[in-house]
């Protein structure tokens, strides 16, 4: 039982995290439909731009240089989208696919000439809480709780802002809301950003207790494929609630099972959702 | 015009990316690799050396350096010390008995850590850089590849970093190992946690899913059920695994004096990194490559204690001396001598991988030297009678049929990472208690 709490718990935490690189993704592709291929290494570079602004680089306490590493996110996603993104938006799905797959391989290529594949490690330590059978570092907790703030800021961006009605009005129909003034490049490259910031947050908050190298953020997009799957494709919510379902899955199974056994039963997941229930758990949707 | 702009600035990316090398499918550009020009200068050289009396030789080494991907930190190792002979060694030659001067030139490729690349690569560096002697990638399932390809073309390959014993026993004949077997890895660890604490009973494996981890613990495990140890976790992880959080909670629910196991450096680093900061009650750490490389330290606190099988450390005690005590040959440098000319070169003390990539060169010159011939028949007979002390320690290959290569002198030490008296963290060694350097801490301080 005391393993099972244990297990659960650090999936758990380790889910917030989940669900907000997958919150990413999802909704780049609520908004314009277009399925993000660089999404592993903004992940990564996310996990570099907190080192070198960290402790072991410029000294930032990780926490403060997560809100730098937002800004740059932002910055980076919306000239990734004006480059790679912007003049195939209303071609084929493969279009995209193919020039997001093409930043991806730029990433990893240019990250692996500059960084090398070594791992790295922010050596960031805040102690821990433990109790009864849990035994939790304080990043991990921390980590989830910035996973929730963003969420719920993201949230109350796109339901309370003007900015955020423009990014829904762009997703359910781009033409009518030009007709009705809003400027839909600035809005869907605004849009971009934000599912850029996503995923570099959420790469940064993982490089606050795990390892990793450029190649690092390969694992977590797949993960965040799983998770848009699971709470819907173009539902942030649904994203964040996927997240915590993965993370449960991942604390749980290897109570039972060897922990090789995980990837088989999250994919097999997968494609059962996407047989049954294409639209995910939580119904998908557009921002 | 905007079309003519994005496509300008999407080619000078492109541009940028090919020329930085990333993560191009065609082999890197060789490190050693001199310019096609030099190279064909070269060529009459070589063929002028075939004949007797007086010339020069130039002998091609091929080998591949995992100069990306998981393997980067011990593959650079093993390849600087490799070069550091290189230079070493021809700036005079080895000298046959007809006055031919032997030199040496390389030829080598980026495998990127993946065994999917090492064969084809392997097959370039034979048949398009005409290889005379190859040696091995690092790691053990790059080399079972390598060395199909170098049996299959009869080159002597000169295996390092790479200690399976599967590789030995497919009735090859043309490949030596270096390193103590896998199957010899975590014994010792075992009669050290015997020796520090009689009631220790219960032991934990956690292991990457590797050919080499593989048949490290599974030696290991039967060992310590031999020894009386109740084995309480056996359970292996993936390459990439960053997250060990299921392995702790295991680890925690079945409370074992010792945890052994690990792969290679990323793993094992994040898996004793995480072991600490969760606070996982353990007596005993062992792992397999991390501890003894340096870059172990940067765990700070959590390295502490922690214990690892090394194939060689610059403590070792291997002199003149005690090769004439043990009535065998003494070849090369010694150890101070290696360590200092390395240290001089890299700016860093020399782990294992490194001592191993030198010692495969040194392997293969004595070789040559004891054949007086470039002639691969020769230079195999000649590894097969070897029995030789040198810095990196004993040598001797098995000569029997059914495991033709299998390293059989060779002996491991382990080491501990200890504070010093300034409380910098220094490895120690802790294990054969006649190769001491410092007492063994036990348990782990947690």
């Amino acid at each position: 039982m005391d393993q099972f709490i244990a297990s659960l718990a650090d999936g758990l935490l380790l889910g917030f995290v989940y669900g907000l690189a997958a919150m990413g993704l999802t909704l780049i592709f609520g908004v314009m439909d277009v399925i993000n291929l660089a999404h592993g290494p903004i992940i990564a570079l996310g996990m570099f731009a907190v080192f070198f602004l960290g402790p072991p680089g410029l000294g930032l306490h990780p926490y403060v240089a997560l809100l730098v590493v937002a800004v740059l996110g932002l910055i980076f996603g919306a000239i990734i989208y004006f480059i790679s993104v912007h003049r195939i938006l209303d071609g084929p799905h493969l279009s995209s696919l193919l020039s997001t797959f093409s930043v991806n391989m730029m990433i990893i290529g240019v990250g692996t000439a500059i960084f090398t594949t070594t791992p790295k490690n922010m050596d960031f330590s805040i102690g821990g809480l433990a109790f009864w059978a849990l035994n939790i570092p304080f990043t991990r907790l921390v980590g989830a709780f910035i996973a929730v703030l963003v969420a719920a800021a993201l949230y109350v961006f796109l339901y309370r802002t003007q900015q955020g009605k423009a990014i829904r009005a762009v997703a359910n129909n781009r033409a009518a809301s030009e007709l009705m003034g809003i400027p839909s490049t600035m809005t869907l490259a605004l849009s971009f950003g934000i599912g850029t910031m996503l995923a570099a947050v959420s790469g940064a908050i993982i490089a606050t207790f795990f390892s990793f190298s450029i190649l690092s953020g390969g694992v977590y997009e797949l993960k965040s494929f799983v998770i848009v799957v699971l709470g819907g494709l173009g539902n942030p919510t649904g994203a964040l609630l996927g997240g915590l379902i993965l993370g449960a899955l991942e604390g749980i199974v290897p109570v039972f099972l060897p922990v090789s056994w995980v990837p088989v039963i999250e994919f097999v997941l997968f494609v059962l959702i996407l047989m049954y229930r294409p639209n995910g758990l939580f119904g998908g949707g557009r921002s | 015009m905007k079309r003519l702009f994005l496509f300008v600035i999407l080619s000078t990316i492109t541009a940028l990316v090919a020329a930085c090398g990333g993560a191009a499918p065609e082999p890197a550009a060789p490190a050693q690799e001199q310019p096609k020009a030099e190279v064909a200068q070269e060529e009459p050289a070589k063929e002028e050396a075939a004949a007797p009396a007086g010339g020069e030789e130039v002998v091609t080494i091929g080998y591949t350096a995992s100069k990306t991907g998981k393997l980067e930190v011990p593959s650079r190792g093993q390849t600087r010390g490799l070069e550091l002979w290189l230079e070493q060694v021809n700036k005079d030659g080895i000298t046959l008995s007809d006055g031919t001067v032997v030199k040496f030139d390389t030829k080598t490729y980026d495998d990127e850590s993946a065994k999917e690349r090492v064969q084809s690569l392997y097959t370039t560096l034979i048949e398009e850089d005409s290889a005379d002697f190859l040696i091995s990638p690092y790691s053990s399932g790059l080399t079972d590849a390598a060395a199909v390809i170098a049996e299959s073309y009869g080159n002597v390959m000169i295996t390092t970093g790479a200690a399976s014993d599967a590789t030995y026993k497919k009735g090859l004949t043309s490949v030596f190992q270096l390193y103590t077997p896998a199957s010899r890895y975590l014994t010792g660890a075992i009669d050290m946690l015997a020796a520090l604490d009689p009631d220790a009973k219960k032991i934990a494996f956690v292991y990457e899913n590797a050919k080499f981890s593989t048949g490290v613990v599974e030696a290991a495990k039967a060992y310590a059920e031999e020894k009386g140890f109740d084995v309480v976790l056996f359970e292996g992880y993936d390459s990439e695994t960053t997250d060990f959080a299921p392995f702790l909670n295991k680890i925690a629910a079945a409370e074992p004096d010792a945890v052994m196991g690990g792969g290679h450096f990323n793993d094992g680093s994040t898996l004793a990194r995480q072991l600490y900061e969760k606070n996982t009650p353990v007596h005993f750490l062992a792992l397999l490559v991390a501890p003894p490389e340096l870059q172990f330290a940067e765990l700070a606190d959590a390295a502490l204690g922690v214990v690892g099988p090394s194939q060689w450390e610059p403590q070792a005690n291997y002199t003149k001396e005690a090769a004439a005590a043990a009535g065998l040959e003494w070849y090369g440098p010694t150890v101070a001598e290696f360590a200092k000319a390395y240290e001089d070169k890299y700016g860093e003390e020399p782990g294992y991988h490194a001592g191993g990539g030198y010692a495969a060169g040194v392997i293969l010159q004595r070789a040559i030297e004891q054949a007086d011939s470039t002639d691969p028949a020769a230079v195999k007979a000649a590894l097969d009678d070897m029995n030789l002390l040198t810095f990196f320690g004993n040598v001797k290959f098995d000569t029997t049929a059914e495991s033709h290569g299998l390293q059989q002198a060779h002996e491991m030490v382990y080491v501990q990472w200890q504070h010093d008296d300034q409380g910098n963290l220094v490895k120690q060694v802790v294990w054969p208690v006649e190769g001491q350097s410092a007492e063994p801490i036990y348990p782990l301080p947690r």
